[in-house]
């Protein structure tokens, strides 16, 4: 079974070589049956390494420690759950399957890009097969996991216990799907340089799968900061990791494109532009792919570091993105100008939005990469942690905040400025009044908590001024005005949805200014003050689970003199490895979350614990869950506007009487 | 607002250009000021270091000097083998911090080989020594090889 995804991975390989030249050839030539293989050759190589995967991951279920990939990491009594995400948990795997997430894709725009001119599918799906073959050798040549051993063992090393974790087994496979979805974006617009349109069908064509892309990255990274949370039981819930920048940087990006494509769509302007963000963001994932996966730099997810693979994934870094911009240099010029805007408008609005984003990914680029450029030139060894990036991107998001309930409600083309500020004046006086409540409240307290929150209401009343100025007329009853909030293209929901679950997420991270922490050492029965909360220790004791031991120490918790529930937070030892971890207990209350870490259990049943009391922190995941939902809502509005389109767009074709 | 469209492009351009332009102002200024230099012991004690600089420092965790007192404060010393340093700390270690183990500390240097940290960090997991304390020993010919980093 190892051997048959070996060898499946190899045909992948040439088929994926296939899938390169052969329609790209078709589609220069016009020859329509050689462009036509690009769609049969992405099934088949999907195939493939769908059989590759499937093989490594039977190997991890039947724990056949022949495989040097699952001896390293994986142990015969792990749940079943964990030996199914085990197979990423690791360099080899986890890059098999960002490769199978890539032709994954491009199998899927194979299968529902039939609607689409011939020659762009199959130029497409091309530059998809290159990414998809460079990635397929490197598997092969430096990090393959098939491969065997001559000594069996009689066990595995079993895996990192930090990644034993359900959010493992969800976060990793979000965020491919997130980082490597910008993989369609960057092939739409390196096939449609080579030759092809520019236009705003192709601006249609590409915002589906950007936007898919983003609501996965979205999902991925706040499910990656709620797992760094509470298993890393620091309590925090963003490092400014470089990882977990690489991850930052194409949502970034990401979002810029997602915008510009509708103005591309809508007005068939920025085209030039938004070309260049298609290739920027696919080249800031695979930076991303570089940083976390060379080992250049020290973190959770870096494994074992071999040279030759930094290498590999740099040469693959620089001839995709290379290529794509000079490409993007040779041809841009040609692209005609698109329609006019003024300054004023939705348009030069997405353009404010489109060059904080831009800035502010650059801004953490540079944040980012200076320690690797500095330790290089001079030997010198710095960090750049949050002091840095509080003075360079979080004053660029929150001034392009400020902006979004402008951009919101301005028309298209040219937008009346003072007509937009009455109608938002509303929001204005929400957002100042939840200012000024909150500052009278927590008077003497920290002043950036009500700035945030007064700005995280004014995104969100601004969203709902916007759907009501589109759903509310004079005079209309109830039932009218649910059907006209019903009747809203589902793209317009999306959009508030979004803007309103960043809003969310501002009140979230606003709040962490007032979070308390509070360090003891407590014996048995002796109460605690965390915030509004008084913990008492109930009870430390020693308990087994599966695959571990541990200590815990269990609270009960109250408030005034109310039961509020227990708590409970442990040292555990994972068998095999001996490696010991903290388990953060933590309880919701609200919004807001109980946090404990345990530090140590002292000998005579004292413990020294960590606690933190955290209002409101739920809202910023909550948040970006909003944000996702939303563009889930204009994702299935989309759909329904993309067969209108095709549809439009053939019968334009069947009166000009010539063939698409 | 009947701008011509060269007006309307030199405006937008304008703009983008100042934003950038404050940008860029931004990120040098943080890039000067907002950056935490790594030093080994040796380092600190031959660069005469200014107290109150904010320093990462790393090596490994001299044995026998761990001391914690009952209100969780923790002193310690970090050694490169040639020199060493004193760290006191508040709060909780890592879970692999262990004598004689590769650890980082970051905090601020109050002059006389000390430092008062406020992040500790130590490996993630057995194979894993930070690269910084890794790198510093590997030049020190310390280095005891070991798998992965």
């Amino acid at each position: 079974m190892v051997e048959i995804g070996h060898f499946a991975l190899i045909l992948a390989f040439t088929t994926a070589l296939v899938q390169t030249i052969v329609p790209m050839w078709g589609a220069v030539t016009r020859d329509l049956t050689l462009a036509g293989m690009a769609r049969y050759a992405a099934f088949i190589t999907f195939g493939l390494v769908f059989l590759a995967y499937a093989a490594l991951t039977w190997a991890y279920i039947r724990s056949d420690f022949s495989v040097v990939n699952v001896v390293m990491n994986s142990h015969s009594t792990k749940p079943l759950i964990y030996k199914i995400s085990g197979v990423w948990s690791n360099h080899e795997g986890s890059m098999l399957l960002w490769v199978l997430i890539l032709v994954f894709f491009a199998a899927l725009l194979a299968l529902r890009g039939g609607n689409m001119p011939e020659r762009l599918l199959a130029s497409v799906l091309s530059v998809q097969g290159a990414i998809g073959s460079a990635f397929l050798l490197f598997v092969l040549l430096t990090s393959n996991p098939f491969l065997r051993l001559t000594d069996v063992p009689l066990e595995g090393q079993g895996m990192n216990p930090i990644l034993e974790d359900p959010g493992l087994a969800i976060h990793p496979p979000m965020l491919y799907l997130g980082y490597v979805g910008f993989s369609i974006a960057f092939s739409f617009a390196v096939g449609a340089l080579v030759h092809g349109r520019i236009d705003a069908v192709w601006a249609r064509f590409v915002r589906p799968w950007t936007l898919l892309a983003w609501i996965f990255l979205t999902l991925g990274i706040a499910m990656g900061s709620y797992w760094a949370y509470y298993e890393l039981g620091w309590g925090g819930w963003w490092f400014w990791d470089p990882v977990e920048n690489a991850s930052l940087m194409p949502w970034l990006m990401g979002t810029a494109l997602l915008h510009s494509t509708v103005v591309m769509e809508k007005r068939d302007a920025l085209k030039v532009w938004t070309i260049l963000l298609s290739i920027l963001t696919f080249s800031l994932s695979l930076l991303g792919t570089f940083l976390v996966r060379s080992g250049v730099i020290t973190s959770v997810h870096s494994f074992a570091s071999d040279p030759a693979r930094g290498i590999f994934i740099l040469g693959i870094l620089t001839l995709f993105i290379g290529g794509g911009l000079v490409l993007f240099a040779l041809r841009a010029p040609a692209l005609k100008q698109g329609g006019l805007f003024a300054p004023v408008s939705r348009e030069g609005a997405l353009v404010v939005n489109n060059l904080f984003l831009a800035t502010s990914a650059v801004a953490v680029l540079v944040g980012t990469l200076y320690p690797l450029a500095l330790e290089t030139l001079n030997g010198n060894k710095i960090s750049v942690g949050a002091p840095y990036f509080n003075l360079t991107a979080v004053p660029l998001f929150v001034v392009l905040l400020i902006v979004v309930p402008f951009g919101q409600s301005l028309a298209w083309k040219r937008g009346d400025l003072l007509g937009v500020s009455q109608r938002l004046l509303a929001a204005l006086g929400l957002a100042v009044l939840a200012m000024m409540v909150t500052f009278a409240v927590t008077r003497g307290g920290p002043v950036a908590a009500p700035l945030g929150l007064g700005l995280g209401v004014w995104l969100i009343a601004g969203s709902a001024t916007d759907v009501v100025y589109r759903v509310y007329r004079k005079g209309l009853s109830m039932t009218t005005l649910i059907e006209r909030a019903i009747g809203m293209p589902r793209s317009a929901w999306g959009t508030a949805l979004a803007h309103a679950g960043m809003g969310i997420t501002v009140i979230g991270i606003s709040a962490t200014v007032w979070g308390v922490e509070t360090l003891a050492v407590v014996s048995q029965n002796e109460p605690l003050s965390v915030g509004p909360y008084t913990v008492v220790l109930e009870q430390a004791f020693k308990r087994t689970g599966q695959g571990f031991r541990e200590d815990v120490a269990r609270f009960s918790v109250n408030e005034d003199t109310q039961s509020k529930g227990a708590i409970e937070t442990s040292k555990r030892i994972h068998t095999g490895r001996e490696m010991p971890t903290t388990e953060a207990g933590i309880v919701t209350y609200g919004l807001g979350q109980l946090y404990a870490s345990v530090n140590e259990i002292l000998p005579g049943g004292k413990v020294s614990i960590r606690f933190y009391w955290k209002p409101l922190v739920t809202l910023i995941w909550g948040g970006a869950l909003v944000m996702a939902f939303g563009g889930v809502l204009s994702l299935s509005d989309r759909r329904m506007r993309l067969a209108a389109a095709v549809k439009s767009r053939n019968s334009l074709a069947a009166k000009a009487g010539s063939p698409v | 607002m009947a701008m011509t469209r060269k007006q309307k492009r030199l405006s937008l351009i304008a703009a983008a250009g100042s934003v950038l332009a404050i940008a860029a102002g931004l990120i040098l200024f943080a890039l000067s000021d907002k950056i935490v230099f790594f030093y080994t012991p040796s380092d600190v004690s031959k660069q005469g270091i200014a107290a109150g600089t904010r320093v990462r420092v790393g090596g490994l965790v001299e044995v026998g000097s761990v001391k914690r007192d009952p209100s969780m404060n923790v002193e310690f010393r970090i050694t490169d083998t040639e020199t060493s340093l004193t760290v006191t700390y508040k709060g909780l270690l890592p879970d692999l911090f262990r004598e004689g183990q590769g650890v980082v500390a970051e905090g601020v240097y109050q002059g006389g080989n000390s430092v008062v940290a406020d992040t500790v960090l130590a490996k993630h997991d057995e194979n894993y020594m930070p690269k910084d304390v890794a790198d510093a020993l590997k030049k020190k010919g310390v280095w005891q090889g070991g798998k992965g980093q």
